[in-house]
């Protein structure tokens, strides 16, 4: 137990937990069952991204191209649904899913084989992938009249309380809990992070590793990218502008440390909840919705001094001082 | 040459000419690449040689260039800030909030700079007190500083700013040179006396190349790199004075996403991303480049959003081929 | 008896102007510890780098069960069951003592995903049966104290089955209790038939734990036997070789009063109650183990970090440097260990690097005046004889014994009272030490003072004028280095092995 109290996410669960409560002493209902759940599926997307950027962060690389992925990604399904609505829509999200691994695997490749910095990488394609969409649309938008009702309920259809969006979410963060805790891959995740020159010693091929970690964060984005236009009833080259530094934030908040190997899922979950909660929160207790860039802002900083605290290291110990001098 | 008793060798200063040595660095490859993008834009449209066009074409690159100036010194010091926007969107927020209390143009222009420089140092102390990895930091100040204007203007505009200070975003120093660029060529001067003519410069570029080294030869480290925060911030602000000035209006959303931009200049200049190498000329050719490509394209009618593609692809091809250039003669080598 | 389970013939490696290894064997046997015994510079590292497959050998063979094999990668080096746990543990501080165990090779569930169950039962059995019961296998790896990182190292050599496993320095470190208790271990590993490479300077040590040492020096193999058939006194000799010649180019030169006086000074873990004089014009030589904390000591006195107690005085001054930046000023100066690390700025040309320091003095009011760099940078480049095509050459392309001369040179240009040199001629060439030692006898000719500090038994004995040993953090003894003092009483000294009674 005291373990459990000595974690990051721990105190980042009570934090959460404590906004919730506190929001509902002052507008009761906040806390409701159904408001949370609510609450709960707004953040869904973000909480995928964030999961996707986690594996990204943790072999000491960034994906700053996640959020136009996710709007290229979704913009070519929507034209899809639009031109075929009769495709049904389960192909249209692995199809989604699909143009975002390939998109990951670009940037994967430039920064395996080329051994170019991820963040230059995804610098580069994150104006172009968006640019892409453009070019492929035309500057046009896809409306909601122009989805098919398929297309639009499939991140909407409740199933047991919760809509598909929220299932949607649970089944990804415990897939991908299972993938960082129970295989050999998810561990070397961790390990290239932590010290890549052991982890040659030990056998795993670093390179080949931080390349899967951009299919992974690349093919995420694209399944969010349906999501998102689902979700918003909109594709268009906006989707998702500058939402890649929130994703970024999510992790940080969540104690994902930029500089690799440490991070857990359940933290990404809640840093992104961080941020969805007070999204919902503020215009519930009368502060302008305004106030939430600034809020999170303080938070990602408080985060980052509060995560370098624990991390000061002391001098070698050389002195035998537990035992007299013979 | 003297041979002296202990008939030590000589050894040369350097081997290559310097001329030969300029000629096969970076900047000259930038500089191949801007003169070609412009006998190409002169020859898709005629407007484009037109004295007037050229210099609205500045206007697009002045204000993002001024700060991958001090931008650049940073990324070569081995840091970043991702709230160089941020900053513009603040400091053009305290202007307004000082015009509401019937500030005048000095006043404002003062106010602007001075809110530049309280950022940075802010961002500074933080990396360099505490220790923070300023890529994390700055995504949080990033946040945090423009999450101010919001809470001040909501959705709200300062507008009405008095017709002098329209004079630094709009005005002209002589014939068609603007005021703006005016000012960027006189920063770019300065800079790269600071960064190539200077001990200052000198230890900048030591601290990208080896941080422990640096210190360990007596090299300030924390106070370089706080100054260079300090210098990144006041020259937001100055962007700041010289945007809103331009646009004569502050809304909390100016400026947003130019951090990406303005770090896509300087990595386009040749600066490495992972610190200890770059140069200002190649930034300032960068820079020229970026506006070039914008303002053709724009002739062309080709809308901005393409021409990001142009920018975020020139990005990744011009730091991509010289290492596969490098690998294949590498490989017949071999 | 079956023949060794490991064996080295012949293997040489070279680097540019550097003879790490010549025509060396090796013969590890299973069930049995060899030690490695050498100075700094013999060449164990290398071997040891040769065997954990990160170098590859210019001559010779490397035979596994007698079947030649060859070590390309640090992987193949694992399949062929050799593994290292080395002084400064290559291990995950952030993961558990289970993971570190097995990472690469955890067990797996039935649907192939890991299965921590299995991992924790397994790691907790293996720690138990170690005596290492106190190591919970949940603990993350960087709570755990260094001895308790080495049990872990163990515990992964032996769930990976490796048949040879060499120990580099695994005690510099450690306190007496956990050298027993590593100890108790490798008896575990030998008699679990494991092939044993124990690497270490302490003889006491060598005594307890090994069966057969094999002695390096200069990068070559000069002897090998069975501990029970030699003294002490053959193996101290063996290492230092040739009675050390005294054939320095160290003059005499007048001593003048104490320049550098240290008093009291100590910091909580590193080192405690260092008092010593320095000397105008004396070289003062400081000897001990690797781990002694020499260096620590150094980088207090210039300001790298803050000692808790004690003083330091420069020319009848206080002084107390909270950044090398003030130590330099106040005409102290350090050229580092590390030289790679902390010394040189590889990517940067000679003349930026020697000038670094000086530019206050080459630049006017701040602006760099590239006509005085390069003739400061030249002065003194060719005053070390610096071995280079031009001065725009970048210094990482230079051979670590020019890289040295470089970082000498930086700090001469700066008309230091104290010179600091921290192993000055580790892993250089012959040539470039000569240069080395040769200029250290102008420098006190001219009036400084130098500490220098050493592993090398012969070049301490050669240079110094008096002799600091330190033995784990504190100071053992100083010796006025004159005919009397032979290598085998510093060696004894640093080591605390006592006398043999004559």
């Amino acid at each position: 137990m005291t373990r459990v109290l000595r974690t990051r996410e721990f105190w980042l669960g009570v934090i959460v937990v404590a906004m919730i409560v506190g929001t509902n002493l002052r507008s009761p209902g906040f806390g409701a069952p159904g408001n949370v759940l609510g609450i709960f599926n707004n953040t869904s997307i973000l909480m995928i991204l964030a999961l996707g950027q986690m594996a990204v962060i943790l072999t000491r690389s960034i994906d700053l191209s996640m959020a136009s992925n996710l709007a290229l990604s979704g913009m070519i399904v929507a034209m899809i649904n639009a031109a075929h609505p009769e495709l049904p829509v389960p192909v249209l999200m692995a199809l989604a899913a699909l143009i975002g691994l390939g998109l990951g695997m670009f940037n994967g490749a430039l920064v395996w084989r080329l051994g170019i910095p991820a963040i230059v990488v995804t610098l580069g394609t994150l104006t172009i992938f968006r640019g892409l969409i453009f070019l492929i649309a035309g500057g046009k938008w896809v409306n909601a009249d122009e989805m098919s009702p398929d297309f639009i309920q499939y991140t909407r259809i409740v199933v047991l309380g919760m809509p598909l969006l929220s299932w949607y979410a649970i089944v990804i963060a415990v897939g991908f809990f299972l993938l960082m805790t129970r295989t050999s891959l998810g561990r070397s995740l961790y390990a290239i992070g932590v010290n890549p020159t052991a982890s040659v010693y030990a056998g795993i091929d670093v390179g080949r590793t931080k390349f899967i970690a951009f299919c992974i964060s690349g093919a995420l984005a694209g399944f969010c990218g349906y999501l998102w236009v689902s979700r918003y009833v909109i594709g268009s080259v906006e989707v998702a502008n500058g939402y890649e530094l929130t994703i970024v934030a999510s992790c940080v908040i969540g104690g994902i440390s930029i500089a690799g190997g440490v991070g857990s899922v359940v933290g990404a979950l809640l840093g992104a909840s961080f941020l969805g909660v007070i999204n919902s929160a503020l215009p519930v207790i009368n502060i302008s919705p305004f106030w939430q860039m600034a809020i999170s802002g303080a938070a990602i900083i408080l985060a980052v001094i509060l995560n370098a605290r624990g991390e000061k290291r002391g001098g070698r110990l050389i002195l035998r001082q537990t035992e007299p001098a013979k | 040459m003297k041979d002296d008793a202990r008939n030590t060798r000589h050894i040369p200063d350097r081997l290559d000419s310097p001329v030969r040595a300029a000629v096969l660095s970076w900047p000259s490859l930038l500089l191949a690449v801007a003169i070609g993008l412009f006998i190409l834009n002169s020859l898709a449209s005629p407007y484009f040689l037109s004295p007037w066009s050229l210099s609205d074409a500045t206007f697009n690159f002045t204000e993002k260039a001024i700060i991958a100036l001090a931008m650049a010194l940073l990324i070569i010091s081995g840091e970043i800030d991702l709230s160089v926007a941020s900053i513009i969107a603040l400091a053009s927020t305290m202007m307004g909030l000082a015009l509401q209390f019937g500030v005048d143009t000095p006043g404002l222009v003062a106010i602007g700079i001075a809110t530049g420089l309280a950022c940075g140092a802010f961002n500074g102390l933080l990396v360099t007190r505490l220790g923070l990895p300023s890529i994390v930091v700055t995504i949080g100040t990033m946040s945090f500083f423009r999450g101010i204007s919001f809470i001040v203007l909501g959705d709200q505009a300062f507008k009405g700013y008095p017709p002098s200070f329209a004079f630094f975003g709009q005005g002209y120093v002589w014939w068609v040179v603007s005021f703006e660029f005016a000012l960027f060529l006189v920063f770019a001067c300065a800079y790269y006396v600071l960064l190539h003519r200077t001990s200052f410069g000198r230890w900048i570029f030591v601290i990208g190349n080896n941080q422990i080294a640096a210190r360990f030869s007596g090299v300030r480290v924390e106070r370089v790199k706080f100054i260079l925060f300090c210098l990144t911030g006041l020259m937001s602000g100055i962007a700041s004075v010289l945007l809103t000035s331009r646009l004569a209006s502050t809304r909390p959303s100016i400026a947003m996403g130019w951090e990406l931009e303005v770090v896509t200049m300087v990595v386009l200049g040749g600066v490495n991303i992972l610190g200890g190498a770059g140069s200002i000329q190649g930034v300032v050719l960068a820079a020229f480049i970026m506006g070039l490509v914008t303002f053709g394209l724009g002739l062309l009618n080709v809308p901005g959003i393409v021409m990001s593609i142009f920018i975020g692809a020139l990005l990744i091809v011009v730091i991509a081929l010289p290492i596969v250039v490098g690998r294949i003669r590498g490989r017949s080598a071999g | 008896m079956a023949g060794p389970k490991l064996s080295l013939t012949g293997v040489s490696k070279y680097f540019p102007g550097v003879r790490a290894l010549h025509d060396v064997s090796l013969e590890l046997h299973s069930g049995e510890v060899t030690a490695l015994i050498g100075e700094n510079g013999a060449g164990k590292s290398t071997l040891v780098k040769i065997l954990t497959g990160i170098y590859q050998p210019d001559e010779g063979k490397i035979e596994v069960d007698g079947a030649t094999v060859v070590l390309p990668t640090a992987h193949a080096a694992f399949e062929h069951g050799i593994t290292a746990i080395h002084q400064e543990t290559v291990l995950f501080d952030e993961l558990s003592v289970a993971e570190n165990i097995f990472l690469g090779h955890a067990p797996k569930t039935r649907l192939g995903t890991i299965d921590w169950r299995q991992m924790h039962a397994n790691a907790q059995e293996m720690l138990v049966d170690m005596g290492a019961g106190h190591i919970g296998p949940q603990q993350r790896l960087k709570d755990l104290s260094i001895a308790n990182k080495h049990l872990v190292g163990v515990a992964r050599a032996l769930s990976i089955e490796a048949e040879i496993v060499i120990l580099d320095e695994p005690t510099a470190a450690l306190s007496y209790k956990e050298i027993e208790d590593l100890f108790a271990l490798i008896d575990l590993l030998r008699k679990d038939g494991r092939a044993i490479l124990f690497i270490s300077h302490k003889f006491d040590e060598i005594y307890r734990i090994a069966d057969r040492y094999t002695v390096f020096r200069d990068g070559e193999m000069v002897d090998k036997g069975l501990i029970r058939d030699t003294s002490q006194d053959e193996i101290v000799r063996l290492m230092v070789g040739r009675s050390v010649d005294r054939v320095f180019p160290k003059k005499k030169v007048e001593i003048g009063a104490p320049v550098l006086s240290v008093s009291g000074l100590g910091n909580p873990t590193e080192f405690a109650d260092i008092s010593f004089d320095l000397r105008r014009g004396e070289i003062l030589g400081f000897y001990g183990l690797v781990g002694a904390g020499r260096s620590e000591l150094m980088q207090a006195i210039f300001g790298i970090s803050r000692p808790e107690t004690g003083t330091i005085t420069l020319d009848g001054k206080n002084l107390a440097p909270k950044s090398p930046a003030q130590a330099i000023e106040a005409g102290i100066v350090y050229v580092p260990e590390e030289r790679g690390q902390q010394g040189v700025v590889v990517d940067l040309p000679i003349f930026q690097n020697i000038s670094l320091p000086s530019l206050k003095k080459t630049s006017r009011s701040g602006f760099l005046q590239t006509a005085r760099e390069f003739a400061l940078s030249r002065e003194y480049a060719e005053r070390l004889d610096l071995r280079a095509s031009s001065l725009s050459q970048t210094a990482g392309t230079l051979s670590g014994g020019n890289q040295q001369k470089v970082v000498i040179a930086k700090w001469l240009a700066t008309q230091p009272k104290v010179i600091i040199l921290d192993e000055p001629t580790k892993g250089i060439d012959i040539g470039s030490k000569a240069a080395v030692h040769e200029f250290m006898g102008e420098l006190v000719e001219q009036g400084l003072s130098v500490i220098m500090v050493s592993s090398e038994l012969p070049e301490i004995l050669g240079m110094s004028d008096r002799i600091v040993v330190m033995r784990e953090g504190r100071i053992a003894a100083i010796h006025e280095n004159d005919a009397s003092l032979d290598a085998e009483t510093l060696v004894r000294t640093a080591a605390d092995i006592a006398e043999v009674a004559a």
